[in-house]
């Protein structure tokens, strides 16, 4: 499963999904660094107009490019703010669940016995109690906030982590170099994380990929709820749940931020895609 | 098998027990005290809070409380709620058929229509049609259903006024529970078909929103499926003796390509749950999900205990139970798991 960077870039050139969810993805990235500078006017300045309508609407302001909502907050500006929670909540439950899912993963594999069936009992019970309700009863004992829901997704992720490494560690563990770094004495932890691991990165990335995305639904999910990130943050779930009173009367209001919700997300999943079918030999062959 | 079954068995057992620990430890972490709550504006006279302690059990050390909650939980008493007074159990079943009817309308609603695109698709591979097909499932695949379930209700409730925006059935009728079922229990009501109406079109944007990942899913598993039983010897065979593509279609490839559908839609049990939680809160929808989230709010303790309990027994069961075909299906994978 060996895959130079390389390789691995020529194949996701050919495919035009995977290259549209990258582009998208660095698009999305670049607003959320540079969105502040932007952004017409800051994520919780007030104006008089109320309940604007965006450029293509009746109840127009030049001002406001997209609209403002029912406190005359802008927007277009609101929504480049988000981008920057969202990429946030991306980064900070990627590593957090990548972190624990992969550690668990690599004991569990390695050592197998015990270990394996500790953990493994663990993940099952995990696993067995759908997400949502999972992150909402973690999220009900630390309290609502960004951090915590952050903690309560990262936490519903660790599953699919640790079987992916587990499984790849497995194969790879009855191999001839794990054996002949055993026979030279070479020390367990360098073992796993210097030989083993390497070799177990390319479900590893294509996990990275999926759990962003499933991430940042999840905590817009939670945001929605109430139990999320909390007003006045400018977070596109929250403006969404917001916005859910105005329906009638400023139908955009609710639908731009699930839009950039579903698009970020969408973008994930097509470089997701991608990556499986230029990382998996198995698919290569087929086509 | 039958060693196979009995391994797989012995296996639930500590997950089983795990959960149970994990959602009763799980409860009693989160803050607030529902004495207090209960006791609400009337004030915390000291021995009355000491008296309500008492009667609800909770003064008791946690391994007796947990104790009781297992012996209970075996005999099918999941305890009462702190609320409504009335025992979780009832009150559980009196929402599941609810869900279920949402959770059934949904499945049928990604079924009939995933496994026509993903056999279309696969039929098609690498056409327009395929990109197009393909492409709109992983849009559906990404759906956040919070957003979908408030647009379905823009387009077809606020702008064209087809459907209700909530609830599942017209206020106008009275239904009589029988089955829990509405659409089934409406046409023994007094007005019958029209209020069979009003239920059929009561479910459909719930239904739509709830089914729209199961959809993508089928359709992208039918289509791989497809394609790697498209692939081999025997379909070939019978396109060589010149038989008709539509018996190879349907009576060769799609039936072998059912069992790997199956398993996928079986596993999915979880995330309908997930699913539910989201439609039901917008749709005002009274299943389980929207009374489990209300009594999260409310610290309803065994409400929130027996619920995760039964949910997360009812998961690992169908997991094990497709497992248990697959393996069937597939001998080869009755050595692999252990």
């Amino acid at each position: 499963m060996t895959n130079n960077i390389a390789e691995i870039f020529n194949d996701l050139k050919k495919n035009k999904g995977a290259l549209i969810g990258l582009i998208i993805i660095i698009f999305f990235v670049f607003l959320a660094f540079f969105g502040p500078m932007l952004s017409p006017f800051s994520e919780s300045e007030l104006s008089q107009h109320l309940l604007q309508d965006p450029f293509w609407g009746s109840k127009y302001n030049a001002n406001h490019l997209l609209g403002t909502d029912d406190v005359g907050r802008d927007t277009l500006s609101r929504l480049l703010y988000g981008s920057r929670v969202s990429l946030f909540i991306g980064v900070f439950v990627t590593i957090l669940s990548g972190f624990i899912g992969t550690l668990l993963g690599l004991l569990a594999g390695y050592f197998g016995g015990t270990v394996d069936k500790i953990i493994m009992r663990m993940i099952d019970i995990l696993m067995a109690l759908p997400s949502i309700l999972l992150a909402i009863v973690v999220v009900s004992i630390l309290g609502p906030g960004l951090v915590n829901a952050i903690i309560a997704v990262a936490i519903v992720s660790i599953p699919s982590f640790t079987r992916i490494v587990r499984a790849g560690v497995i194969d790879e563990k009855q191999k001839q170099y794990v054996q002949a770094a055993k026979t030279f004495g070479t020390p367990t932890t360098q073992i796993i994380f210097k030989e083993i691991l390497p070799n177990c990165t390319a479900p590893l990335i294509i996990q990275t990929t999926l759990c962003f995305s499933d991430g940042i639904l999840n905590a817009a999910a939670l945001s929605f709820l109430g139990l999320g990130a909390q007003p006045p943050t400018a977070e596109w779930g929250i403006m969404l749940s917001d916005a859910r009173s105005f329906i009638e009367s400023s139908p955009w209001l609710v639908t731009l931020p699930g839009l950039c919700i579903l698009i970020v997300v969408l973008s994930f999943n097509l470089l997701g895609d991608g990556l499986r079918d230029a990382l998996d030999p198995r698919l290569k062959k087929g086509k | 098998m039958l060693t196979y079954i009995f391994k797989r068995i012995l296996n639930l057992i500590p997950t089983l027990f795990g959960v149970t620990v994990v959602a009763f430890i799980l409860i009693r972490l989160v803050p607030g005290d529902p004495v207090m709550l209960l006791l609400g504006e009337r004030g915390a006279d000291p021995a009355v809070y000491a008296e309500m302690k008492q009667n609800l059990g909770l003064d008791q050390p946690l391994l007796i409380q947990y104790k009781k909650f297992i012996t209970n939980a075996l005999q099918g008493d999941l305890g009462t709620s702190l609320i409504s007074k009335r025992k979780v159990s009832e009150e559980f079943i009196g929402r599941f058929g609810a869900t279920l009817e949402l959770g059934m309308a949904a499945l049928l609603f990604a079924v009939l229509l995933g496994i026509p695109i993903g056999v279309i698709a696969a039929l098609k591979r690498n056409s327009l049609i395929d990109y197009f097909l393909m492409g709109t499932s992983l849009v559906g695949y990404s759906m956040p259903i919070f957003w979908w379930g408030i647009i379905l209700i823009l387009i077809f409730s606020v702008t064209l006024g087809l459907t209700p925006v909530s609830g599942r059935i017209s206020v106008m009728f009275e239904v009589d529970r029988i089955t829990g079922f509405m659409l089934i229990d409406s046409l023994f009501s007094e007005d019958g078909i029209d209020a069979f109406h009003s239920a059929a079109k009561s479910i459909i944007l719930p239904a739509v929103a709830m089914g729209t990942i199961p959809l993508a899913v089928t359709a992208r598993m039918t289509r791989s499926s497809m394609l790697e039983v498209l692939g081999q010897d025997y379909i070939r065979t019978a396109k060589a003796k010149g038989t008709p593509v539509l018996k190879i279609v349907f009576i060769h490839a799609l039936r072998n390509a059912l069992i790997p559908i199956i398993t996928v839609l079986g596993l999915m049990f979880g995330s309908i749950i997930t699913g539910a939680i989201l439609t039901e809160t917008i749709f005002s929808w009274p299943g389980i999900g929207k009374w489990i989230v209300a009594s999260i709010n409310a610290r309803d303790y065994p409400v929130i205990q027996g619920g995760i309990l039964v949910i997360a027994t009812m998961v690992i069961t169908i997991n094990f139970i497709v497992d248990l075909v697959y393996a069937w299906a597939n001998p080869r994978m009755r050595g692999g798991l252990k």
